[in-house]
C-alpha cells in the first residue's frame, strides 16, 4: 500500500436483486484528507459505505487498511470500528429509548473496577463531549425527546469521540443549519489536521467547496473519476454527477410582485400553541402564497408547522380556514380540510418501511377516501406511476419496498404521497433533505406550479437560499416563538440577521 | 441455488413446508407400521358423516383456525399478542350457558331463552373482552402482553363464577348445533370456514389490510399519513375477541357444556403459534392471513399425528415446544443472518473460482 493511505477499496461490485448497486468501483482515502463522495439518488454512496462497514456484503473486490495485512471484510459495524473505521450513516441509527449518555457509550461503556457500569462517568465524559460541541442538552435524557438534528449531531459525536483512523460521514448535515454545520467543519478539520481520512457524502455543494480536499464521483452504480478539488469547480461537478451539463443555479424565481394581500385568505390562525414547543402564536397564508419559516435549530419552525396540522394539539387560540372556524384535532382531519404534512424525520414519521412504493405512495389518499372506499388496483398502478415517472423515483418496480430505496428516493416518494392528496394547502418541512442538486431544482419548480395552481405552501429548509428562491414572505422563529415575519428584501444578510435576532432587538 | 433461494424467499414457504413435512411424517410412519401409506388422506362415510384423519385435524382444527383469524390481525397491528383468548373462549361459553340454563343450574332440557340469543351474547361477550384489552394496548399504551394477562387470568375465574362453580349441561339438540354436522360435514369445519371467508372478504375489499399494516410498521408515520392509529388497533383486540367468543361456543356445543376450567385451555398458545408458523413476524407489520390459517391446521395435524403416534397428551406439549423453538429460532435475525453471510461467501468463493 502507498505511504499516506489509509485506504483502498478496489473493483467492488454489489448487487441487489434487480439493481447493480455497484460495478467495479475503486475508492481511495489518504491520511488527513476530507474526501467526497459525491453522486445523484441511487448512485450508490451509502452502498459502497455500508460495504466497506460491513452491513452489505460485496460480491468481489478488495477493501485493504492500513497497519492490517490482506484484505479486509468486515461483518459488521463494531467489527469495522474494531479496525478504526467509525460510521456516522445516513439515517440516524441510535436507540430512541436510551439515554444521550448510554447512545453515546453503548458498546463502550465505561466500567467500574467490579465491572459494572460506570455511570457516573458515563454522564460526565457525556457531559462533556456536549459541552465541547456546545450542544446544551440533559445527557440522562432519552434520546428520542430531541429533535432529529440534534440526533444527528450526537450521531457524530459519538462516531468522533471514537479513536478512528477512517471517519465516513453519510449526509451529515442533511438537517443541521449553518451553525451547526460550522461546528462540524470545525471537527473535521481538526480531525484531519491529526491525520484521520474523512469520507464525507452531502448533496449540499458548498459544503463540498467549504472543507473538501478531494471528490470521487459516482453515478449508476459507477465511478465516474477522482479529482482534487480544484480541478472540479462547481459546474464540472455537477455535470460529472448528471452526466450532463446542468445549471442548477439558473433563477428559477420569475420576479413577479404578486401583492398576496389581496388574494383570498386561506388560513388564519390566532394565538395557537403547544405547551413546551411552541409559544401563542399568529399566522396567516393566502391562496397561491408560498411562506417561508426560519430560524434557527430548535426555534420552533416544525413545532409551528405541527401544530397548524394537528399533529401536536393546539392547547390555545382560534384558528379560520376558507373563512371557516375549525379546531383540528387530529391530522385526518386537517386532511379533510385538505392540508398536507411533509415531516422532516423521514424514517421516523414519513415512510412505511415493510411496504411498497405504491403503498407508501397511495397510503394518505386512501387515509382520506376512509376504509371502506378501497382504491382499485389499477388505479393505484396509475398513481403511483404517475408520481415515479413525475417525480423520477429511482426504484426496481413500483412493487419495492420502500426500505429498499436510497435515502433521497424515499424522500421523493413521501413527496409523491402528498401531492397524490391534491391538498389545498401542503407543509414541506425540508422537502429537499437528501434530495440531489438536480431534483432538488425541480423540486423547487414544483413548489412554484402548485403556487400557481392557488396552493398555498408553508417551506421549511434550513437552506436559506433555497427559501430565497420560492418564498414570497418568511416568518421568523426563535426559541420557540414566532419573532416576526419578513416581506420587504428577502436577502440572504436581511434573513440571517433577522434569524440571529439583530435585526429587531 | 438462487432457485431454492427464491423459494424459501416466498411469503407462504414457511407453513407450507411445515405441513408438508407433517404429512411425509404420517405417511412413513403409516408405511413403517405396515398400515395402508396413504392412511391420512383417506376419507370414507361412516354412518352418514365424513371420517378420516383428514377429516378430524379440520375439525379439530376449527377453533384454532378461527382464532388465528383475530389473533393474525392482532400481531400486525400492535406488534403483541393476545394471550387472554383461551380464557375469553371460556367466558364467552360460560356465559352463553349461564343464559340458556339460568342461573345456579348445572343441567337443563328447557332452554331459558332463544338459543341465538344465548349465543349472540357470547359472541358479545367476547368482543367485550377484545375492547377491554384492546382499550388498554391502544388508548392507555400498555404492553399487549401484560394487558391480556389481566383478562388470561380473570375471564376464566369470572366465567366459573357466573356457573356458580358448576359444570353447566346444556342436554337439548339444538345447542349441538355448532359442534355436531350439518349433512356429512362436520359444523365447526363450516364455521371456520365462514370466519375465514368473511375475513379475506373484508380485508379484499376494504383498504383494512393496508391501515393494518401501515400501523402495525410506523405508527408515528401512519397517524402524520391520516390514519387513526388508536382506532385501528382497538378494533382488531375486537375481532380477535369475537373471533374467541366464537371459538368458545363451538369448543363449548362439541360437549354441549360449559366447563369453565377446560374450555380453551391453551388455545392462546396453538393461536400464536399458527401465526408464527404462517411466516408472519410477531414483531408487527405484514401479515400473512392465509399463512396463518395454514399453520393453525398444521398444529392440528402435529397435535393428532402425535396422538395418533401413541404419544400421550401429557408429553405432546414436549414435542410442539421442541418444534416452536425451531421456527422461532430460524426466523431470528441473527440466524437469518448467519445464513445469508454464508451464502454470499459461498457465492464470493465461487465468483473467484
Ligand atoms: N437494501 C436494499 N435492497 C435493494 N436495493 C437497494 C437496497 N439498498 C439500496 N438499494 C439500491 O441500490 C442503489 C444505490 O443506493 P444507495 O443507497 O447507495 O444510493 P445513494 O447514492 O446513497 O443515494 P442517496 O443520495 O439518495 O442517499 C439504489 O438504486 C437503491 O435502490
Ligand atoms: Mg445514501
Amino acid at each position: 500500500m502507498e505511504k499516506n493511505v489509509v485506504l483502498t477499496m478496489r473493483g467492488i461490485s454489489m448487487t441487489f436483486p434487480g439493481v447493480k448497486a455497484l460495478d467495479n468501483v475503486d475508492f481511495t482515502l489518504r491520511k488527513g484528507e476530507i474526501h467526497a463522495l459525491m453522486g445523484e439518488n441511487g448512485a450508490g454512496k451509502s452502498t459502497l459505505i455500508k460495504c466497506l462497514t460491513g452491513i452489505n456484503a460485496f460480491e468481489s473486490g478488495e477493501i485493504h487498511v492500513d497497519g492490517i495485512s490482506g484484505p479486509v471484510v468486515n461483518h459488521s459495524t463494531l467489527d469495522a470500528q474494531k479496525k478504526g473505521i467509525s460510521t456516522v450513516y445516513q439515517e440516524v441509527n441510535l436507540c430512541p429509548n436510551l439515554s444521550v449518555a448510554e447512545n453515546l457509550f453503548i458498546g463502550r461503556e465505561p466500567k467500574t473496577r467490579i465491572g459494572t457500569i460506570d455511570w457516573k462517568t458515563m454522564t460526565k465524559k457525556s457531559q462533556k463531549i456536549m459541552k465541547d460541541l456546545s450542544i446544551d442538552i440533559d445527557v440522562t435524557q432519552n434520546l428520542e425527546n430531541y429533535s432529529l438534528a440534534i440526533q444527528q449531531m450526537i450521531a457524530i459525536a459519538r462516531a468522533v469521540d471514537m479513536e478512528s483512523k477512517v471517519l465516513i460521514l453519510d449526509e451529515p448535515t442533511s438537517s443541521l443549519d449553518d451553525n451547526e454545520v460550522e461546528k462540524l467543519f470545525v471537527l473535521m478539520r481538526r480531525l484531519r489536521a491529526q491525520g484521520v481520512g474523512i469520507i464525507f457524502v452531502t448533496h449540499f455543494l458548498e459544503q463540498v467547496y467549504a472543507v473538501c480536499d478531494r471528490i470521487t464521483v459516482l453515478r449508476n452504480g459507477q465511478l465516474v473519476g477522482e479529482y482534487p478539488i480544484e480541478e472540479l469547480p462547481r459546474v464540472k461537478l455537477v455535470a460529472a454527477m448528471m452526466g450532463k451539463d446542468f445549471d442548477d443555479l439558473a433563477a428559477i424565481k420569475t420576479e413577479d410582485k404578486t401583492d398576496y394581500s389581496k388574494a383570498p385568505l386561506y388560513i388564519e390562525a390566532k394565538g395557537l400553541s403547544h405547551k413546551g414547543t411552541i409559544k401563542p402564536f399568529d399566522f396567516e397564508i393566502h391562496k397561491g402564497e408560498v411562506v417561508g419559516l426560519t430560524g434557527l435549530l430548535g426555534s420552533g419552525r416544525t413545532e409551528l408547522a405541527r401544530v397548524l396540522y394537528g399533529a401536536d394539539k393546539t392547547q390555545s387560540g382560534t384558528m379560520k380556514v376558507n373563512g371557516k372556524e375549525v379546531k383540528i384535532n387530529a391530522p385526518i382531519e386537517a386532511m379533510n380540510l385538505g392540508m398536507g404534512l411533509l415531516p422532516d424525520d423521514r424514517k421516523a414519521e414519513g415512510i412505511i418501511q415493510d411496504l411498497s412504493v405504491r403503498e407508501n405512495i397511495i397510503l394518505a389518499l386512501q387515509a382520506k377516501r376512509g376504509v371502506f372506499k378501497l382504491l382499485p388496483m389499477s388505479k393505484q398502478i396509475e398513481i403511483a406511476d404517475k408520481y415515479i415517472e413525475l417525480l423520477q423515483i429511482k426504484t426496481a418496480s413500483r412493487e419495492t419496498l420502500i426500505k429498499q430505496l436510497s435515502g433521497g428516493n424515499q424522500q421523493k416518494v413521501i413527496l409523491g404521497r402528498w401531492l397524490a392528496t391534491d391538498p389545498e394547502f401542503l407543509i414541506l418541512d425540508e422537502p429537499t433533505r437528501g434530495i440531489d442538486v438536480g431534483t432538488k431544482t425541480e423540486i423547487q419548480k414544483l413548489v412554484l406550479k402548485l403556487a400557481k395552481e392557488g396552493k398555498s405552501i408553508i417551506f421549511i429548509s434550513s437552506e436559506i437560499e433555497e427559501m430565497l428562491r420560492t418564498c414570497s414572505r418568511m416568518a421568523v422563529l426563535r426559541d420557540g416563538q414566532k419573532v416576526g415575519e419578513i416581506t420587504e428584501d428577502l436577502t440572504q444578510q436581511h434573513v440571517m440577521a433577522e434569524i440571529a435576532g439583530g435585526g429587531s432587538k | 441455488m438462487s432457485k431454492l433461494k427464491k423459494l424459501t424467499g416466498r411469503t407462504l414457504f414457511l407453513p407450507i413446508f411445515c405441513m408438508l413435512l407433517v404429512m411425509c411424517a404420517n405417511i412413513i410412519y403409516d408405511a413403517a407400521c405396515g398400515n395402508f401409506a396413504l392412511n391420512f388422506f383417506t376419507i370414507s362415510i361412516q354412518n352418514g358423516v365424513l371420517y378420516g384423519r383428514l377429516i378430524d385435524i379440520l375439525n379439530r382444527g376449527s377453533e384454532i383456525a378461527i382464532l388465528a383469524v383475530g389473533m393474525t390481525l392482532v400481531v400486525s397491528a400492535s406488534a403483541g399478542t393476545d394471550i387472554s383468548v383461551g380464557s375469553v373462549m371460556s367466558l364467552a361459553a360460560s356465559f352463553c350457558c349461564m343464559l340458556l340454563a339460568g342461573f345456579g343450574v348445572s343441567s337443563t332440557n328447557e332452554l331459558q331463552m332463544p338459543l341465538i340469543v344465548g349465543l349472540l351474547a357470547g359472541v358479545l361477550m367476547g368482543c367485550l373482552c377484545g375492547t377491554f384489552n384492546g382499550f388498554l394496548v391502544a388508548y392507555l399504551d400498555i404492553q399487549p402482553m401484560v394487558a391480556t394477562l389481566i383478562l388470561y387470568s380473570a375471564a376464566r375465574a369470572i366465567g366459573l363464577l357466573l356457573c356458580n362453580n358448576l359444570i353447566v349441561y346444556i342436554r337439548n339438540d339444538s345447542y349441538a348445533v355448532l359442534g355436531k354436522f350439518i349433512g356429512p360435514v362436520p359444523t365447526p369445519i363450516l364455521v371456520a370456514a365462514a370466519c375465514v371467508i368473511i375475513a379475506l372478504i373484508v380485508l379484499k375489499k376494504t383498504a383494512l389490510g393496508l391501515y393494518i399494516q401501515s400501523v402495525g410498521i410506523n405508527k408515528r408515520a401512519s397517524r402524520i399519513a391520516g390514519l387513526n392509529s388508536r382506532k385501528i388497533i382497538l378494533m382488531c383486540y375486537i375481532v380477535c375477541g369475537l373471533c374467541a367468543g366464537i371459538a368458545g361456543l363451538v369448543n363449548s356445543s362439541r360437549i354441549t357444556s360449559a366447563d369453565s376450567n377446560n374450555i380453551g385451555l391453551s388455545y392462546e398458545l396453538d393461536a400464536i403459534l399458527a401465526v408464527a408458523l404462517g411466516g408472519n413476524s410477531l414483531g408487527g407489520g405484514k401479515f400473512n392471513l392465509i399463512g396463518s390459517i395454514i399453520g393453525a391446521y398444521t398444529i392440528q395435524a402435529i397435535t393428532t399425528t402425535l396422538l395418533a403416534v401413541g404419544v400421550s397428551t401429557d408429553v405432546a406439549p414436549v414435542y410442539k415446544a421442541i418444534i416452536v423453538i425451531i421456527i422461532v429460532a430460524v426466523q431470528a435475525p441473527a440466524v437469518k443472518d448467519y445464513f445469508s453471510r454464508q451464502s454470499a461467501k459461498r457465492a464470493a468463493a465461487k465468483a473467484r473460482g
